[in-house]
């Protein structure tokens, strides 16, 4: 009897279940459904809401940006969130946001349809190398670099600097960071073990603290000099030499949609570009305006000018 | 005949009301019940599907997810899914930061308990409610700022090592255990210890021979339930441990463990690709734990029972 009645209750716990996921799935269908029929019916006016998630450095950017939208048009409610641009591509290729944010080309992210999402490239992020201050170079051959990323060079006294051991801070394996400096700075080269942390603020903080530590720092964080960051072949980091193309580390800023952008989504992209926020919220952000870019990339990296 | 009838109405209505909160109340408490289960079994099998789809899908070996030391993920000429490191790692802060808070914990609990139970639970009392109260992430904070550079000054290394992540964890867990610890020794019998006061024993010696056997399941349990947090723990270690992924070859080479794998890398990947299939295996692999934890509390609760 008592094991009869068992069995009832967990029958009941596998109904009960097998109804919630099935009701699970059709709610998030027709909460999609119902979205995306808002934003039709209602852009004309520019009202309703849009949801935007992805890339967690682009997140200020676009969340300032959205503020100001926001100001302007009292009737819109823009929603940022920040999760990764893993997480913006996948959502955007699914439909449960409008906009998806990623810091690489959707190209390179595995399992997401590239052909279906549009790009919106919405501003330029240059990046270098960032040594301790204490490490006492300035400067350093692509060649060098590459060496010093893969390990073949651990100590600072053969590059002229100060005798100590090499300590290297990397991203995560999938970080946007990671592809593009691997891409651009080390030539595709796989660099060494080392620390490894995601956010761009712990890594400064260990570059700053660690004796003889190099990483990777997006042009933005260094506002002080608790880094130094590095020139690559006698080339400065600098916003002029990444918009002609002579500096070769840098990476576009994507919003993606799936489909054209249409609606509210193509009003917001839109202002991303206008000039009041490419000169000036850009500026203060840290990004570059990408409308100034005097040189221009594909998916694969192939550079030309325009 | 007219006031019978008013006397069987009330009687009636009383009995349906009374069943009717009886079964109104019995409802509720079901259906909490049914919530409950039903939400853990889900989660099991969302995990458990998502989990193997590394494996059956993406066709990633099991031994070599369980084995290797390579982890490269991103390669996409040569990739490698050994997660053994992590693995590793995890294990090794885990029973390392047991290894440090089991002690002090039930140190703790007799000092509280038999030696002044008075003013001694008064003071102490408060200090571990107040380590439950602080967010891991403040652990993670304090354990960069302050001993990460320690570390690296005074022992050796780079400063982010297991031992790092061992500190902050054994910080992190010391409330469980001596929680757990404390009510464990104070529910024994008082006649144990006035039989063993009795037999002329003095008070360390009552403690040490005495209580402590007596209350030995309950400490263990006290110990895995603290494990099973140390091994969950994600954001704080990640902080401090420094999140390479060989395998550490001494106690102050950076490590790196399965969840701070997780939260490094799960932003960045798109569903359903290899990548955060493999992350998802981790997951699994960090439930299957957390099921090896629960068996082995049963396990010492039921011989707990016998006695």
């Amino acid at each position: 009897m008592k094991s009869l009645k068992k069995l009832g209750l967990l029958s009941i716990i596998t109904a009960f279940m097998l109804f919630a996921a099935a009701c699970g799935s059709n709610s998030t269908k027709e909460d999609a459904n119902g979205s995306n029929a808002d934003e039709g019916t209602k852009s004309e006016e520019l009202s309703g809401s849009l949801v935007i998630s992805g890339s967690s450095a682009m997140q200020p950017l676009v969340a300032a940006a959205a503020e100001e939208f926001m100001a302007e048009n009292p009737k819109v409610d823009v929603q940022v969130n920040a999760g990764g641009s893993g997480t913006g591509l996948s959502q955007v290729s699914e439909g449960s946001v409008q906009i998806g944010n990623s810091d690489v080309f959707a190209e390179e992210k595995e399992g997401i349809p590239a052909n279906e999402l549009v790009d919106h490239k919405v501003a330029v992020v240059g990046m270098t190398a960032a040594v301790n201050p204490k490490v006492g170079i300035d400067d350093i051959s692509k060649e060098d670099l590459i060496k010093v990323f893969t390990g073949k060079i651990t100590n600072w006294k053969e590059l002229g600097g100060k005798d100590q051991k090499i300590v290297l801070v990397n991203r995560p394996d999938s970080s946007g960071t990671r592809a593009v400096f691997n891409k651009f700075a080390l030539d595709g080269a796989t660099p060494a073990e080392g620390i490894t942390e995601d956010s761009s603020n712990t890594v400064k903080k260990i570059i700053n603290e660690t004796e003889g530590a190099i990483g990777y720092l997006a042009f933005s964080y260094f506002t002080d000099d608790s880094v130094t960051p590095l020139a690559i072949d006698g080339v400065k980091p600098t916003e002029e030499n990444v918009q002609s193309g002579k500096f070769p580390i840098w990476a576009y800023q994507h919003s993606y949609t799936k489909g054209e952008a249409e609606g509210l989504a193509k009003a917001f992209l839109d202002y991303l570009m206008s000039d009041d926020i490419q000169n000036n919220l850009l500026k203060e952000q840290g990004y570059l305006p990408v409308t100034k870019m005097k040189v221009e990339r594909d998916a694969e990296g192939n550079q030309k000018e325009l | 005949m007219e006031k019978i009838l008013p006397a069987k109405d009330r009687l009636l209505k009383s009995k349906t009301s009374r069943l009717d909160g009886e079964s109104r109340g019995k409802l509720i408490v079901i259906l909490c019940a049914v919530i409950m289960i039903s939400a853990t079994i889900a989660i099991t099998i969302f995990l458990g599907t998502k989990g193997l789809q590394s494996f059956t899908k993406n066709g990633v070996s099991i031994l070599e997810f369980l084995t290797s030391t390579k982890w490269n993920p991103t390669d996409k000429a040569n990739p490698g899914y050994g997660v053994l490191p992590f693995i590793f790692g995890s294990f090794a802060v885990t029973f390392l930061s047991a290894l440090v808070a089991a002690p002090l914990g039930i140190g703790g609990a007799i000092f509280m308990t038999e030696i002044a139970p008075s003013w001694g639970r008064k003071v102490l009392q408060p200090v571990v409610e107040l380590l439950v109260g602080i967010p891991s992430v403040v652990y993670g904070f304090i354990g960069l700022s302050v001993l990460v550079p320690f570390i690296r000054e005074n022992v050796g290394g780079l400063g982010f090592s297991l031992l790092t992540g061992t500190i902050v964890l054994a910080i992190m867990i010391l409330p469980t255990i001596t929680t757990i610890a404390t009510d464990a020794i104070s529910s024994l019998p008082s006649h144990l210890r006035e039989g063993s006061y009795a037999l002329g024993a003095t008070r360390w010696q009552t403690i040490r021979k005495v209580l402590i056997p007596a209350a030995m399941p309950s400490l263990l349990t006290a110990i895995i339930l603290g494990m099973a947090r140390a091994f969950g723990e994600a954001l704080a270690v990640q902080m401090v441990i420094g999140n390479v992924r060989n395998l550490p070859t001494s106690i102050l080479d950076a490590s790196a463990t399965l969840t701070t794998i997780i939260t490094l890398n799960m932003g960045h990947t798109t569903y359903g690709s290899v990548e955060n299939n493999t992350l998802w295996s981790m997951g699994l692999i960090l439930l299957i734990m957390s099921f090896a934890f629960i068996l082995l509390i049963r396990y010492l609760s039921s011989r707990r029972k016998l006695r």
